[in-house]
């Protein structure tokens, strides 16, 4: 109950966060990455400021042994660059310059309830199943050892 | 592609920004774990992983804020967003998809990533930024100009 609780209030500021910054209109998004139009250079700023929280946070949060609700760290360690990683990337940003949308702003725009919101979240979980499975098929869909 | 003008948010944006990068290092801080929307969403089903309940609590969270900021400003958050049912489908699709196959989405790999140093977060990053500027500009500026 207590992991739920924080887990709420951690999901509760990272959407201030984006409705703060502006991240939760599609517009906002897709003008930064209109580069030769439009451009609004704001989402450099939100990760900007994201990204130097984090490095210093992340810093001392690594001071601890363990977690304060959880045995251990959990961290990637993978270093090499895989095909997965940049197709993966790549048809990411091409829905993102589609949509507008990422995964986060997606979500906190739900509630907001615009038709095109509607249509996003529900096929944005479809690709999510589509790419789990694929990665890493459920037991019974294996073939006999 | 409609293009709606929109105001540049310097202080806003960076305020938006710390405050994301806070709940990054809260998640951190509690959990242990990267602060990945993508990956928080494919965790937060029941029997996906163990411990799925504080991601569920994450996205419920995500989805709360707008109510509250609107509550507490009085004022309704201004967006736009598309409505051709065709485009937000295949975005959508693409953008999941995609994320959980490159491991990462703006917050695992572009925020997240980047302040762990990752070389394959900062390959992915440069990645979607680099195909969601193509993107935008084939639509905004070759697409349109054909049709215009």
């Amino acid at each position: 109950m207590t992991r739920a609780l924080f887990g709420f209030a951690a999901g509760l500021l990272f959407g201030i966060g984006l409705v703060v910054s502006g991240m939760a209109d599609p517009a906002k998004v897709l003008n930064f990455l209109d580069l030769f139009g439009a451009w609004d250079p704001s989402l450099a700023f939100v990760m900007g400021g994201a990204v130097v929280t984090a490095f210093v946070g992340y810093r001392l949060a690594w001071r601890r042994e363990q977690p304060v609700l959880l045995p251990r760290f959990e961290i990637p360690s993978r270093v090499d660059l895989d095909t997965p990683l940049l197709t993966g990337a790549a048809l990411f940003g091409v829905g993102w310059g589609l949509g507008g949308f990422c995964p986060g702003p997606a979500w906190t725009a739900l509630p907001l309830l615009a038709p095109g919101t509607l249509v996003f979240v529900p096929a944005m979980l479809v690709g999510m199943g589509i790419a789990s499975f694929l990665r890493a098929p459920p037991r019974s869909a294996k073939a006999p050892a | 592609m409609m293009v709606v003008a929109t105001e540049f948010t310097p202080w806003a944006s960076l305020i938006g920004g710390v405050l994301i990068g806070l709940s990054a290092v809260l998640v951190m801080t509690l959990f242990g774990r990267i602060a990945g929307i993508a990956g928080i969403s494919t965790g937060a089903l029941p029997g996906q992983r163990e411990d799925w309940l504080w991601r569920l609590a994450f996205i419920a969270g995500l989805v709360a804020a707008p109510l509250l900021v609107q509550a507490v400003t009085g004022e309704p958050v201004a967006q736009t967003v598309s409505d051709n049912p065709v485009v937000m489908a295949l975005a959508g699709l693409l953008v999941g998809f995609g994320t959980v196959w490159g491991s990462g989405c703006t917050s695992g790999h572009g925020v997240c990533g980047l302040a762990r140093l990752s070389t394959r977060s900062l390959v992915a990053t440069v990645t979607f930024l680099g195909t969601g500027v193509a993107t935008v500009f084939v639509l905004r500026h070759l697409v349109a100009g054909i049709a215009s």
